[in-house]
């Protein structure tokens, strides 16, 4: 990767992206840009190879069927798992994140095998679907300020050993276990149950996906205004739901 | 078969009359119409009423995520060439809001009722109808609605054994799996602007391809269908192959697909192209959309537009810059309460135009607008929007109770 570049790559976007997923890309995208990067965007659709030059690799949350199918195709390809071999990140959401993981019920009530790269096993919650703004605190190691996100799904996700919950929740479900986590990462791979799309909300995340690919500590600031405001509104919002 | 040769039984008929009473002490209380309300009375004292009233209709129903509403006005007006017609007009399109529609209307000889989604296989069964107008499907209120291709299932389960006529959209793919269990089906090419929720084959899970306007899935051989009827520009074309001239005064590619698709079913009742055409020209504004008004001594256009498919319909129907847009979105229940959407919505079709930003999620829309580059001005309300927008008529786009907010601002 010379100095300036950024390749982001979005995957599956033909089966993963119900929630206004390609926000999270649009935002990386944008803050990547506003701090002089060149930005390469790759969209990769399920008949399609994925690249394993990528830095930062996003992947959203969809409905039941199309999640089986990513899940049998990006196991097909492999090219994910090179990726993060590699030292490439990753950020899934929803049934991204469960697909990250060991496995997860499809669509179909059975157990299907994930890609493995985050050390968690989901479940389908037996009660009401979790729907709505939650508010939580990111693991303080990454040195993030809260997040804010929605949450609408009915998993229910168990951190093994060498995985980290991304947050702790102070209102909403997360990851729906009854332990108040919320999501969960390694060194380079992360995953979270949060819609808006969450960096929409939390653009501090793509900063430190951007972060992390160039091996940096800091970047120039960017005009934060409108993120603050909605977030301070969705904050409130998820205090005032309970 | 017209008006009512049949007598409702004694049931039905105290039915119909607790839900017209129910429906005046709604109104007397300032509840709206209280359609929705007599219905629900009506219903639950004889709950074959449904059935019962549209017995001695030739019903058409119309279901689709987008344009229901403007379709069903547009073929009630085709078929009123041929006899008196029934309609749920207002929009309530959930099975007690149809049976107080249909109470109304007892000489009438056509009952055409929009029918919502999640409803349509339910009165389908109920109300035998003779035709069934299937426009297009795709996401909207993702925080409660069926997965879209999981309604599109549904459909194509319900309408399976159904005698009716479906006159059904070829350009989607969803559409088209919903259809093709049926026997009788009159196919439309109507277009289809949003794709993406029909990437996947809703038959097999393989990759749609999608070359022009064609598309095929390259795994098991579901394809579009050869269309019967199509719009091509301006103008209906019939199964002869005669164009026929699209004259409405609602705007847009979306409602001249309206018109083509309710062209196709004016055709099957015996109404030929071009008095359904010209009938349909009488349409002016439906429930509000579209509407042009006077406020604060400025034209403002008011525009409805509910999920990414509609926006995206919206954006293409609006005059260009420097027209200024009005954009107002809420989160409420009837909006569905995750707003993720707004981010497959491609708002840099609007660079150019001076855009002002309202509504109870005005804050969601602002950054949705600052990470697509575009300038813009966050107001409180409606007044104070219209109030800094450059001289010109304003294109003013909701999405479903923030429209009902501006119709009330606006005294319409």
């Amino acid at each position: 990767m010379s100095d300036n570049s950024l390749r982001v790559v979005w995957i599956y976007p033909d089966l993963l992206s119900t929630y206004g997923d390609q926000g999270n890309v649009l935002v990386v995208e944008r803050r990547a840009r506003q701090r002089g990067l060149d930005v390469q965007r790759l969209d990769v659709r399920s008949d399609q190879q994925i690249p394993t030059s990528g830095d930062i690799y996003l992947i959203g949350g969809g409905e039941d069927r199309p999640q089986r199918l990513a899940a049998e195709r990006l196991i097909r390809d492999g090219g994910l798992d090179r990726a993060v071999s590699n030292g490439a990140i990753v950020f899934s959401v929803c049934a991204g994140y469960q697909i990250l993981g060991h496995e997860f019920i499809n669509d179909l009530g059975e157990r299907q095998q994930g890609l493995g790269l985050l050390d968690v096993v989901s479940t389908r919650g037996e009660g009401e679907r979790c729907v709505g703004d939650v508010l939580a605190d990111i693991d303080s190691r990454l040195g993030l300020p809260p997040l804010t996100g929605f949450e609408n799904h009915q998993g229910v996700t168990h951190l093994g050993q060498t995985a980290r919950p991304f947050a702790k929740v102070r209102f909403g479900n997360g990851n729906g276990v009854g332990d108040g986590y919320e999501g969960a990462w390694n060194d380079t791979v992360f995953g979270t149950y949060m819609h808006g799309p969450v960096m929409a909300r939390n653009p501090h995340i793509a900063d430190l996906l951007i972060k992390l690919a160039l091996d940096v500590n800091a970047l120039p600031p960017a005009d934060d205004r409108w993120y603050d405001a909605l977030r301070e509104e969705r904050i409130a919002a998820a205090t005032q739901n309970v | 078969m017209a008006g009512n040769t049949e007598p409702l039984s004694p049931r039905a008929k105290l039915a119909v009359t607790a839900g017209k009473a129910a429906a005046a002490v709604s109104r007397a209380a300032g509840r709206g119409s209280g359609s929705v309300i007599g219905g629900r009375v009506a219903l639950k004292l004889d709950p074959d009423l449904l059935a019962a009233l549209a017995k001695h209709l030739d019903v058409v129903l119309v279901s689709a995520t987008n344009g229901k509403t403007t379709t069903t006005r547009l073929i009630a007006e085709a078929l009123r060439a041929s006899g008196p017609v029934v309609s749920n007009a207002l929009g309530a399109n959930m099975p007690a809001g149809i049976t107080s529609a249909l109470a109304g209307g007892s000489d009438a000889k056509y009952g055409v009722i929009e029918v919502d989604e999640k409803y349509l296989a339910t009165v389908a069964r109920d109300v035998t109808p003779k035709a069934i107008a299937l426009l297009n499907l795709s996401r909207d209120q993702l925080d409660r609605a069926a997965e879209t291709r999981m309604l599109a299932e549904h459909w194509r389960e319900g309408l399976s054994g159904s005698k009716a006529l479906i006159i059904a959209n070829a350009d989607d793919p969803l559409i088209v799996w919903a259809a093709s269990s049926s026997a009788n089906v009159v196919w439309v090419a109507a277009g289809q602007e949003w794709k993406d929720d029909a990437w996947s084959c809703p038959s097999c899970g393989g990759v749609m391809q999608r070359p022009g306007d064609d598309w095929f899935c390259a795994e098991c051989g579901f394809r579009r269908p050869t269309p019967s009827w199509a719009l091509s520009g301006d103008h209906v074309l019939d199964p002869h192959g005669s164009a026929w001239p699209i004259k409405l005064q609602l705007p847009g590619r979306a409602n001249k697909a309206n018109a083509t698709t309710s062209a196709a079913v004016a055709a099957a009742f015996g109404v030929p192209p071009q008095v359904a055409l010209e009938r349909m020209f009488a349409v002016q504004a439906v429930a509000g959309r579209y509407d042009v008004v006077t406020f604060a001594e400025r034209e403002l256009r008011l525009l409805l537009a509910k999920n990414p498919a509609g926006w995206l319909e919206t954006f293409s129907l609006i005059d260009g810059p420097p027209t200024p847009v009005i954009m107002s979105v809420n989160a409420r229940g009837a909006d569905g309460t995750d707003t993720s959407w707004l981010w497959d919505v491609d708002y840099t079709r609007l660079a150019g135009h001076p855009i002002f930003v309202l509504g109870d999620r005005r804050l969601d829309l602002a950054v949705r607008l600052e990470v697509a580059g575009l300038d813009f001005e966050v107001c409180e309300t409606l007044d104070e929007a219209v109030r800094i927008a450059p001289p010109g008529r304003i294109e003013v786009i909701a999405n479903y109770t923030a429209f009902q907010d501006l119709r009330r601002r606006v005294g319409n």
